[in-house]
């Protein structure tokens, strides 16, 4: 693969692992759900290209699946389940943006130090492709970290998924089937996800994770 | 074909466990135990079969199980087969024991199944060929006979050793888990074939002589990992006891022997200082703890540290001289080893079907309460007798062969160009001496306060013979100690395939030496003929009778007897297993058992007796197990609050271990 293909889908990954810098920041409730859409559709995009480029018909299948999941159906249910539950509009961050910010600028350099001498011997793109996906999969484990909001947590938690499902594509010859049953499990856990949110609202009022502990008890 | 026989065999053992589980109405103890006794009688004679016939030849079969890249591996060579017929010898005559003793049982329900299991576990042990086969038939054999120790988990201190027993089994389990992935490498070749065909580093096989010798060790009952044993052993009923004293202990010796003979490459002159200076510790520490038991199967089960410790002494010598090139006097330590595994597992076994009769026959364990037990068991006093005779070295039985050869391999550490071996092996056999001349004693103790002197309670008073199923299983073991001991060439030889497979060397052929005697190295140096002591010792006894009574005055006098110390009626009054060993306990006692003596007399004018108080610490419970306990207890507590944590901060962790490993990917170099 050469010149604008590579290029392309150097842009491409590079700009999710953007888009998961800009997931870290997002202080409004709807505003991150829209960022996330935004993220599955880098990511569809990012797989249509390597099908394209790999000639592997099935990664559309994946990207189809990233589109409608993603883009469409998990979003849209997000913000109804925001609206109907009258959640908060703000997000509380833990640790403060520019700190958040500086320790995901760290995750991503580690995730290439430790990538580059790893796949020595595999072609670029995978390399890239690795890396970004790690530092992908880093950045949604810190949004979980760092929120205390049940559903930015769950954001948090797709776009790690996000991540994994670019590293699957970047590695030629993922069958098909895994990725459709990870769409699915992912599916599953947003649906369980989903009630517990309503669960944990009937309860406390709120879905600030943070009344969960108080209510145990437990120190923080 | 031996190899899938075997094979089949444990797997028909497992199905007798399932069936004994399943369907309970049909199988009795009686079924369970017949069924067990042709299982192992089968096993046995392919064990013996093997050895006799092509000992020098190994079998091999895989199947695809396990692990997915080397699939379940089984191989039957020379050590394996001498092995297998000594778990099977064990396990035959255990289930003979057991067709008589079984019916007895409580609670069969708990042992019927775990018995098979556990038999089939020992069986795969040692027909194992890679490491996960190992070590799954190992942990098998360990949980197994877990079930086994808990069979009577309501009686005080059982749930106790059975605790105990799990934490020091997987505690081995972990240590030959870690040996084993050492050996293998970062390849995960655990096939014993490609273990074989690596080269560890010194550092490396250092590293996996120590994990082994935990490991194998803890199983066996090497001091300081023994406290479990005297525990463990006595809890279980006792045709188990046998089995787990005189069997499962070898097959941790053979653990050893295979990872540290077999797979481990050639050995290292200090190795052998590490395991004389175990097994010398073993062997006293053992025989000490022993003579100060009043418990009858607590007894000979300490008594196995003992002879753990004389196996190890001897497998130490073996790899002394191994390291040194000296492969001819390797042969013989590494034979004396090995015919004790062999004798130990004979006598510890009738010794333990004893101990069980008496149970029976009496209800009790305590020989404080028993005595004069030879009157009213005769048949079972005779085996005993001979089993103690057997476990303390006398001649013609079969320890004194195995002991020995032990002292003729020590005899030739001048030789060595080590001078700490050979200032460490002359020592080594002194404490070997010692520690036989307290098996003496403390077999004279077992004998004497349980079967001599009078009834001290009403139960042992009471007490009958056992039934014929258990006598005959003691008889058998009682004339297998007399035939290994005079005629030990046989057993020299049966045992020369697996040295020769080990060492490359062996000891020379015994079958062509003239009137049965054996000849370790040459006929200068040393000698012994079993049937000469015999047939000497026979003929002289009866000499003695004859004369006695052919000359003997046949006038009938009376006379007031000499009272031996014994002037009153009362059972009271006779030497007691306290008594017994008071001298001993004052002279060791004070050092090793920090023994504190006291009289408790009654102020004047009252009734009540002068009580008399011996208290005995273990110093190595308190000084290494306590601390450790009390370690990990502060742990556990400082943990604890880590079970609740919110579910933000356990992903934090996880975030943070994942970052952290990340960075060390990152930075190795």
């Amino acid at each position: 693969m050469h010149g604008l293909a590579f290029d392309i889908a150097h842009l491409l990954t590079g700009s999710l692992v953007l888009v998961s810098f800009m997931l870290l920041y997002q202080g409004r409730m709807f505003s991150l759900l829209n960022v996330f859409a935004l993220h599955a559709f880098v990511l569809s995009l990012s797989v249509a290209w390597q099908a394209l480029v790999q000639g592997a018909p099935h990664l559309y299948v994946t990207a189809a699946l990233a589109l409608v999941f993603k883009v469409i159906v998990i979003p849209v249910a997000l913000h109804r389940i925001v609206r109907r539950l009258g959640i908060h509009q703000t997000l509380e961050i833990v640790a403060g943006i520019g700190p958040t910010m500086l320790a995901g600028m760290g995750l991503v350099a580690l995730s290439i130090v430790v990538m580059l001498p790893v796949t020595v011997g595999v072609d670029t793109l995978a390399r890239e492709d690795l890396a970004f996906a790690l530092s992908v999969v880093l950045l949604g484990l810190l949004m979980m970290v760092t929120r205390r909001n049940a559903v930015s947590q769950v954001i948090g938690f797709m776009s790690l998924e996000n991540g994994l499902v670019l590293a699957a594509t970047g590695a030629k010859g993922m069958p098909l089937v895994v990725e459709i049953s990870i769409a699915f499990s992912i599916l599953i856990a947003f649906i369980v996800i989903g009630i517990f949110l309503f669960r944990i609202r009937e309860r406390f009022d709120t879905v600030d994770v943070h009344a969960l502990d108080r209510f145990r008890g437990e120190r923080l | 074909m031996s190899v899938a026989t075997v094979f089949w065999g444990s797997v028909a053992l497992l199905a007798i466990g399932f069936l004994a589980a399943a369907a309970r109405r049909i199988m009795t103890a009686r079924v369970v135990y017949a069924a067990c006794l042709a299982a192992s009688t089968v096993l046995f004679g392919v064990a013996l079969r093997h050895l006799w016939f092509d000992g020098d030849w190994s079998y091999g079969m895989e199947l695809p199980l396990g692990l997915p890249w080397i699939g379940a591996r089984f191989s039957l060579d020379a050590l394996s087969a001498f092995f297998l017929l000594v778990v099977n010898l064990g396990a035959a005559a255990a289930s003979l024991y057991g067709l008589g003793y079984g019916v007895h049982e409580r609670a069969p329900h708990r042992v019927l199944p775990f018995y098979p299991a556990f038999l089939a576990g020992m069986n795969l042990v040692v027909l194992a060929d890679d490491a996960f086969t190992f070590l799954f038939a190992w942990e098998f054999m360990s949980l197994s006979s877990w079930a086994l120790v808990m069979a009577h988990h309501r009686e005080s201190d059982n749930a106790r050793a059975g605790y105990i027993y799990l934490v020091m089994a997987s505690f081995g389990t972990l240590s030959l888990l870690l040996a084993f992935g050492l050996l293998a490498g970062a390849d995960g070749g655990y096939a014993f074939d490609h273990i074989r065909s690596r080269d560890p580093s010194p550092l490396l096989a250092g590293l996996v002589l120590a994990l082994a010798l935990i490991g194998a060790g803890s199983k066996a009952g090497l001091v300081p990992l023994h406290v479990w044993l005297q525990l463990a052993h006595p809890a279980a009923p006792s045709h188990v006891s046998a089995l787990m004293s005189g069997v499962m202990t070898k097959v941790a010796v053979y653990g050893f022997i295979r990872i540290v003979f077999d797979l481990l490459g050639p050995p290292e002159w200090w190795w052998s200082a590490v395991v004389l200076g175990l097994g010398s510790l073993t062997s006293v520490l053992g025989v000490l703890y022993a003579l100060m038991q009043h418990d009858l199967k607590r007894l000979l089960a300490y008594h196995t540290v003992e002879n753990i410790g004389i196996i190890f002494i001897g497998l130490g010598l073996a790899l002394a001289f191994q390291a040194n090139g000296m492969t001819w006097a390797a042969a013989v330590g590494l034979t004396a080893a090995l015919f004790h595994v062999l004798n130990h597992s004979l006598f510890k076994s009738l010794l333990f079907f004893g101990s069980g009769a008496v149970l029976t026959a009496s209800g009790e364990r305590d020989m404080e309460h028993l005595g004069g037990l030879i009157h009213r068991m005769p048949l079972t006093a005779f085996a005993f007798l001979v089993g103690c005779a057997a476990i303390s070295a006398l001649p013609p039985l079969n320890g004194f062969v195995s002991e020995w050869l032990t002292f003729q391999a020590i005899l030739l550490s001048p030789e060595l160009p080590q001078w700490g071996l050979k200032f460490l092996i002359p020592a080594a056999g002194a404490t070997l001496a010692l520690s036989a001349a307290l098996a003496a004693a403390c077999f004279v103790k077992a004998f004497g306060v349980t079967f001599l002197g009078r009834a001290r309670s009403q139960a042992a008073a009471k007490a009958v013979e056992v039934d014929r199923f258990s006598l005959a299983a003691m008889f058998v073991f009682a004339a297998l100690c007399l035939l290994a001991g005079i005629l030990p060439g046989v057993v020299i030889d049966g045992l020369a395939p697996s040295i020769e497979l080990l060492l490359g060397d062996r000891m020379p052929v015994q079958a062509y030496v003239p009137w049965l005697s054996i000849v370790p190295i040459a006929e200068s140096r040393s000698s012994y003929n079993g049937l000469l002591v015999f047939v000497f010792i026979a003929a002289s006894t009866w000499i003695g009778i004859y004369v006695i009574h052919r000359w003997a005055s046949h006038a009938v006098r009376r006379s007031a007897p000499w009272d031996c110390g014994f002037p009153e009626t009362s059972p009271a009054t006779q030497y007691t297993a306290g008594s017994f060993t008071q001298p001993i306990r004052r002279v060791f006692g004070t050092v090793v058992f920090r023994a504190r003596e006291s009289v408790e007399m009654p102020p004047p004018g009252s009734i009540r007796p002068a009580r008399y108080h011996a208290d005995l610490r273990d110093l190595i419970w308190d000084v290494i197990y306590v601390p450790v306990a009390a370690a990990v207890n502060a742990l556990a507590d400082r943990l604890n609050h880590v079970q609740f944590l919110t579910i933000r901060r356990y992903l934090t962790l996880v975030f943070l271990v994942l970052v952290a490993l990340l960075l060390v990917l990152a930075l190795w170099p």
